[in-house]
């Protein structure tokens, strides 16, 4: 490919390849390790625990279940980057999250349907029927 | 000197954890999605980071594409005409919910950063869609499956869910094909 390009291009490319070979043996030493995964994922958990508890309305709850659901799938990328050999089994995990929320999202939106029809608002304070 | 690479971590956890914050803050619902979309997109980012590519692009693709499309539909379809959009406040909950989640942040932080993690180098970041496929297909083989179902299961009991109900055909009465059809 390098042949079809014009000499300048071809040098341009040349000069660069150096540097980002050089930039990726430097991210070696880099200064993100995983605990900073862990804590931008300890973050937006508790963060996704406030939206579920102080929420009202059932989609907002959703909301706040489908940022859990995600920072336990960057835990698990992270944990796989960095402490086991085959990289991938943590992504592999990560996928099957993603499909299971998916389905969850799914369902539960069916669910918020299915109160707004009934008793006309999709507030989960208003669903007391079984309260004793 | 502080690398590129450290660099883009930094913008992207940003991007992940400001806008749930403002998920949390905010107290309009479609406000919520639109935060909720660019907290998504972070962690998309934090993904191809991390050198996940393929599933920083599923997460593009399934969540932002897709569950924050239902999430939206799901807004617009129960949401009623005549009041705004503004979620009422109940205050009863706010306290415990705030204890419990700054609680959560504080233990999960301190274990995080303060646990001996038995790390090692982290591995380079190659394109490994083909090992995802191929583990896919050996290792988690009863694991997809059971997630195939599943996924049906969902989809069917889903549409079960939200379907009108159909008026009981009695007699001559089905003289208008289509009625009460959803």
């Amino acid at each position: 490919m390098t042949a079809a390009l014009p000499e300048f291009v071809s040098s341009f490319f040349d000069g660069l390849v150096p540097f980002l070979a050089q930039s990726e043996v430097a991210s070696e030493a880099s200064a993100i390790g995983l605990q900073h995964y862990l804590v931008v994922s300890a973050l937006s958990f508790g963060i996704g625990i406030m939206v579920v508890i102080t929420r009202r309305n059932a989609i907002a709850v959703l909301m706040g279940i489908e940022l859990m659901l995600n920072s336990a799938g960057l835990n698990f990328v992270a944990f796989s980057k960095f402490t086991s050999a085959p990289a991938v089994e943590g992504q592999i995990v990560t996928l099957f999250i993603i499909v299971i929320a998916a389905a969850e999202a799914a369902v539960a939106l069916a669910i918020a349907l299915n109160l707004f029809h009934n008793l006309n608002s999709v507030e989960v304070t208003d669903a007391h029927a079984l309260k004793g | 000197m502080a690398l590129f690479s450290d660099i883009m971590f930094w913008v992207f956890a940003a991007t992940a954890v400001l806008p749930a914050l403002l998920v949390l803050f905010s107290r309009e619902i479609v406000h919520m999605a639109c935060w909720l979309l660019l907290s998504l997109a972070g962690f998309a980012g934090l993904y191809l980071q991390m050198g996940a590519a393929f599933l920083g692009f599923t997460q593009v693709v399934v969540y932002i594409g897709g569950i924050l499309i239902l999430l939206l539909f799901g807004i617009m379809l129960t949401q009623k005409l005549d009041v705004p959009l503004r979620e009422r406040q109940s205050w009863a909950f706010v306290f415990p919910g705030v204890l419990t989640g700054l609680l959560v942040i504080a233990g999960l932080t301190h274990l995080a950063w303060n646990a001996p993690w038995q790390t090692t180098a982290p591995a380079p970041g190659e394109f490994v869609a083909d090992q995802i496929g191929v583990g896919f297909m050996s290792t988690f083989i009863l694991a997809f499956e059971a997630v195939s179902v599943l996924l049906l299961v969902a989809m069917v009991g889903a549409s079960y869910l939200v379907r009108r109900d159909v008026p009981q055909e009695t007699g001559g009465d089905s003289s208008q094909p289509g009625e009460g059809v959803s």
